[in-house]
């Protein structure tokens, strides 16, 4: 038996190492582009990197804001890690925040005159539920159909964005609004609990992480979709469901980010708009692959995007680099952990054999067999 | 013809046929244009799925395309002498553009088939990593660059048919339709039909689809399995560069932080959709941007009558949603099944090493 120091350094040692190669990758990159900002400086970096820290940790409504940008995405990134263990590559969580967003919204309008009481409880619902069935969708294909749930998952994305647009634009069109979007969302707004605009949605990702946790590993259901995504024939030899098994687990990952898109609506946001435009559901990808699909590891990387998602702002200000650093840099620390083999072996570390790839197994190599489950 | 129109439904039907091919000179050439770089990004797809690996990152690949064929064409027009062969509208900066895309697309194209061949990783992971980078970099660049407005290199221009060949009946509109379009647009058309003869009825076909289908057998008979689907997967990235390319110097003459909007994925539903074959691809391109050329037909022009009702009745959004729909109904094999190559989406390991 390893120890648990031990454990955590063989499992955090490559992240680690990603984020740091992306930071350098980042300064270099900055560095090379600095005469488009200001003159060829080699301290833009520094500058930078120091704007971002301060916009994401630097006072109490800096720390509040980075929890309210992690929310989304470690819910999300629960939603996406689920489907992993479970050998399902979830690309469809933008659509499942979506439908999320746009039920509880629903519910939340025709609600506004009610007390709050009744009304917040009845909108979350209503997005769980609304998430819960873009989720439900792709599983049932892929357990009795075969049809593979990285294309539906697609596909369905590209309808959710129709869905809102009509349902926003039309039906739910606020009547005193200059651009295609509801009226404030009043009674179903969820309470401030911390800072200037922490609001209780943070909760859920405080509670999602540890019943994630819980439910994957120590629960029946989760053994059940472990075993499944290793191995879905010695799951049926085992005596499991793997059809049924498939479409819970999306179902589950389509809550989570219904979750997460009922959150942002009612607590952030506080209206919809009919093209909401948020790339939450490809974020949750990175986070659940730089936190190795584990609920805990998913915790921390949904808080280092938060953190620096809430901090390009400043960053922007103050050094003059555009927000949009932020998704190269999450793009290189997700390339560094692609390549983990290389990584590994230039660097010469040892394998814990822990790796993501272990989890994605059947993932992708799954793909062009459309065999039902 | 009002009398037949007033049949029950049929009549309606009958209508609508009418009401189509009323619209049709109008929203066709719009529905090519739509569908030329769809049509291009499923081509990329479909050389490397054939040979066994799966690109969603085609996205990321256009978007990259679109951002350096406007850039290095603007930078370009600012180095070199403005000259044009007087033909289409090449010029010397357009082409500089137009080819660094595809260097551009292609180094993209060799990354995906670096960490899919080489490193054995995720396929799919790849495909996200190269559209968030996408995304990251060309937002980042466009955003301080257009601080200092880079002048505009202009576009590729349109063919034109001498007037007795559009002027003959059905078929000369169809001919400006599909050829009056500027070089990428006969590049594309050109590629589809060679794509498809090739695939079929030629050496290099036979074996990338024994590299997709069973890389394992390919071996066996003396195949590279690795160095054809890296070949493959690189000659990919050309496509998406044109699809890329096309969007910023030939369909317009300027470039937006995410501009590609989903084409890349819709590409991916096209090539699924067109059955895994160039053809069928460019037919699915096709059928799914006509229905976003009659949205804008029923948007702007409503027909009128019992029909005009019905149309509008239905939400102008579906007809945006309904390739998605479509695509995952035949991916269920609800209407007759899109099979995907077999070994798509599985790193080969050689049997040799393996041992």
């Amino acid at each position: 038996m390893r120890t648990g120091v031990e454990r955590i350094r063989a499992v955090a040692v490559l992240p680690a190492l990603a984020i740091g190669l992306a930071l350098v990758l980042g300064a270099v990159i900055m560095i090379l582009s600095s005469p488009l900002v200001d003159g060829f400086d080699l301290t833009l970096p520094v500058t930078a990197y120091q704007a971002l820290a301060v916009g994401a940790f630097g006072s109490g409504n800096a720390l509040v804001s980075t929890l309210v940008n992690a929310t989304p995405l470690i819910l999300a990134g629960l939603a996406v890690g689920i489907g992993f263990k479970a050998g399902l590559f979830n690309i469809g969580a933008q659509g499942q925040f979506l439908l999320g967003a746009l039920s509880a919204t629903i519910v939340a309008i025709a609600l506004n005159g009610a007390s709050p009481a009744v009304a917040i409880p009845l909108s979350l619902l209503a997005g769980m539920i609304g998430g819960l069935a873009w989720g439900f969708v792709p599983g049932f294909l892929k357990a009795f159909t075969g049809a593979h749930e990285v294309v539906t998952t697609i596909m369905l994305n590209f309808v959710a964005i129709q869905l809102v647009s009509y349902v926003i634009s039309g039906p739910l069109r606020g009547a005193e609004v200059t651009f295609a979007r509801t009226d404030d969302i009043l009674a179903a707004e969820l309470p401030i609990l911390i800072g200037r605009d922490g609001h209780f949605g943070l909760l859920f990702a405080a509670v999602a992480v540890p019943l994630a946790w819980w439910l994957l590993y120590r629960s029946t259901i989760g053994f059940e979709i472990r075993t499944v995504g290793a191995n879905p024939d010695a799951a049926r030899y085992g005596g499991m469901q793997p059809k049924w098994i498939t479409i819970l687990a999306m179902s589950t990952c389509g809550l989570l980010a219904g979750t997460a898109g009922a959150g942002e609506i009612l607590g952030e946001v506080g209206y919809m708009p009919a093209s909401y435009g948020t790339t939450v559901g490809f974020d949750a990808i990175a986070v659940a692959l730089l936190g190795r699909a584990h609920p805990v590891g998913i915790l921390f990387a949904g808080l280092l995007f938060g953190a620096m998602q809430a901090g390009a702002g400043l960053m922007q200000v103050q050094a003059g680099i555009p927000v949009q650093m932020v998704s190269v840099l999450q793009a290189v620390i997700l390339f560094f952990l692609a390549a983990e083999l290389i990584v590994r072996r230039v660097l010469r570390i040892r394998a814990p054999g822990t790796g993501v790839e272990a989890e994605l197994e059947t993932v992708s190599r799954s793909y062009g067999e459309q065999t039902s489950r | 013809m009002d009398a037949i129109f007033d049949i029950p439904i049929i009549g309606v039907l009958i209508q609508f046929v009418v009401y189509v091919i009323a619209a049709l000179p109008v929203v066709a050439p719009t529905i090519v244009a739509a569908a030329t770089p769809i049509a291009l990004g499923a081509m990329c797809g479909f050389m490397n799925g054939r040979s066994g690996v799966v690109n969603i990152g085609i996205e990321g690949m256009m978007l990259t395309a679109a951002f350096v064929a406007w850039w290095s064409a603007s930078l370009a027009a600012q180095v070199v002498p403005n000259v044009g062969i007087g033909f289409l509208g090449i010029t010397l900066p357009l082409l500089i553009g137009l080819l660094a895309a595809i260097l551009a697309a292609m180094a993209v194209s060799a990354v995906h088939a670096w960490l899919s061949i080489s490193v054995r990783a995720d396929q799919i992971i790849s495909g996200t990593i190269i559209n968030i980078f996408a995304v990251g970099i060309t937002g980042y660049l466009n955003l301080l660059i257009s601080k200092q407005s880079p002048p505009s290199a202009g576009q590729f221009q349109a063919l034109q048919l001498p007037g007795f060949i559009v002027n003959v009946p059905v078929l000369g509109f169809l001919l400006k339709s599909l050829i009056g379009v500027g070089p990428i647009g006969l590049t594309m058309l050109i590629s589809v039909i060679v794509l498809q003869v090739l695939l079929f009825r030629s050496r290099w076909g036979l074996r990338t689809r024994a590299v997709g289908e069973h890389p394992k057998a390919a071996e066996t008979v003396g195949i590279d399995v690795i160095a054809l689907r890296y070949r493959n997967v690189i000659v990919g990235g050309v496509f998406a560069g044109l699809a890329g390319a096309y969007l910023t110097i030939e369909f317009g003459s300027a470039f937006q932080g995410e501009m590609t909007a989903g084409r890349g994925f819709i590409a991916l539903a096209a090539l699924i959709f067109g059955r895994w074959t160039p053809v069928g691809a460019f037919g699915a391109a096709i059928l799914f941007t006509a229905s976003i050329g009659l949205e804008r037909s029923i948007r702007f022009a409503p027909p009128e009558g019992q029909l005009g009702e019905w149309l509008t009745a239905v939400p102008l959004q579906f007809y945006g949603a309904l390739p998605y729909l479509i695509t995952i109904i035949v991916l269920a094999g609800v209407v007759g099944r899109s099979l995907a190559p077999a070994a798509v989406g599985r790193p080969y390991e050689r049997e040799s090493k393996a041992a």
